[in-house]
């Protein structure tokens, strides 16, 4: 899923400064999970946010709607009414519900209430790990199902680095290095001798160094 | 939750000087309990605080303690078991957590963190449950009203 963390109180005062009447919108989906846009956080932000105006002396209304999903038209549809009687928008969705609101709603300002960080899965009791760059032509056959290209420091599709220990990736003690755990993995299910292939450089074209992306599945079309 | 035992701000009404109104969210098995107990023995604390009954410091909510805050009141007391001790394993520990994350958004938007503390105890430990209050009263006199009190009496709160 998509893993996203709140902006902290201070910055969301800044950016919301020039309203008296916003909709703060959350997002049913990822960012519930990862416990950062969901209702519950949209209700939090808000008794923060409305306290920390008017202890500022500019009290702020603040209307409340958290929707299944705010990256789908379909589901964003619904708010026009409620973007319509407010001056912006604060969405706490990840970064493409975020746009989605703002191409849909051309006359209202909207924000990110959130850091949208990267693809991932929850490791333990909130906390959260990335496994995934979304690089487009997908790799892990080959190396266990353990991607180095997002989980390696360095990105090394031929490692490990002279720095790796089996603890730990030599750029962060808290970091397992991914090559130890390839060479667990592979080792485990029988298939080391792929360590034997050099892989060579990567096709970075389908990956996001071409510009933004876009898929088009015609099987699917109307 | 359930019922209140006394009446904050009674002494304030009568004397027509502020007195701190403070919550004490207290869990079933150990504060509720050594409240109980310190009422019982006849133990003598500030009548500034209403307790509501929680079954655990664990279902204790952000959003009520931000809503009391939001509301006027000047002081939250969340009160649960000793480490170790919940009944629930670590309802008491997640409050914790929760408690110290508000703390940092009260610092963050002025209303200042010590409006807000955790305490653990027993439910043998009244006189500690007496102290705590006092404690917590004591800390809310001198940092005086929580400045929302004044609009939220005017009936700008929205929730
Ligand atoms: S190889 Fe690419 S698509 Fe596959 S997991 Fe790694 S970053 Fe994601
Ligand atoms: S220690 Fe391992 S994960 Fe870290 S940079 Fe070197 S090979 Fe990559």
């Amino acid at each position: 899923m998509i893993v996203a963390s709140p902006k902290p109180v201070t910055e969301l005062k800044e950016i919301v400064a020039a309203h008296d009447k916003i909709l703060f919108v959350g997002c049913g989906t990822c960012v519930t999970v990862c416990l950062a846009g969901g209702e519950r956080e949209v209700g939090i932000y808000s008794y923060a946010m409305r306290m920390a105006r008017r202890l500022a002396g500019r009290p702020i209304d603040i209307e409340q709607v958290t929707i299944e999903r705010q990256c789908e038209n379909e589901f964003i549809k619904d708010l026009a009414p409620a973007v319509e009687r407010n001056q912006a928008v604060l969405s706490f969705a990840c970064g493409a519900g975020v746009q989605a609101l703002a191409e849909r709603f051309l006359n209202r300002p909207v924000y990110a209430a959130l850091n949208t960080q990267f693809l991932g899965i929850l490791e333990d009791q909130a906390v959260w790990t990335e496994k995934c760059l979304g690089c487009g032509d997908c790799m892990l056959a080959q190396f266990g199902g353990i991607c180095p290209v997002t989980r390696c420091a360095k990105r090394l599709l031929n490692g490990p680095c002279g720095g790796s220990t089996e603890e730990c990736c030599e750029i962060d003690k808290d970091r397992p290095c991914a090559w130890q755990v390839i060479y667990k993995r592979l080792k485990g299910i029988g298939q080391l001798d792929r360590l034997e292939q050099i892989v060579p450089p990567k096709d970075w074209r389908p990956a996001w160094h071409g510009g933004a992306r876009k898929i088009i599945r015609q099987e699917h079309r109307v | 939750m359930t019922a209140a035992h006394t009446q904050p701000g009674a002494s304030a009404a009568n004397k027509g000087a502020w007195e701190p109104e403070i919550i004490a969210f207290c869990c079933n098995y150990c504060a509720y309990a050594a409240a109980d107990l310190a009422g019982a023995q006849r133990m003598q604390y500030p009548p500034n605080v209403r307790v509501v009954h929680s079954p655990c410091t664990g279902k204790i909510e952000m959003e009520h303690i931000l809503a009391a805050l939001e509301k006027g009141i000047d002081g939250v007391l969340v009160a649960g078991c000793l480490e170790g001790g919940c009944h629930f394993i670590e309802g008491n520990l997640r409050a914790k957590h929760r408690v110290e994350h508000i703390r940092g958004i009260l610092d963050e938007i002025g209303i200042g963190a010590d409006r807000l503390r955790m305490v653990n105890l027993s439910a043998a430990m009244a006189p500690t449950f007496v102290e705590r209050v006092r404690e917590i009263v004591d800390t809310v006199t001198n940092l005086g009203p929580n400045p929302l009190k004044e609009s939220a009496q005017q009936g700008v709160v929205s929730k």
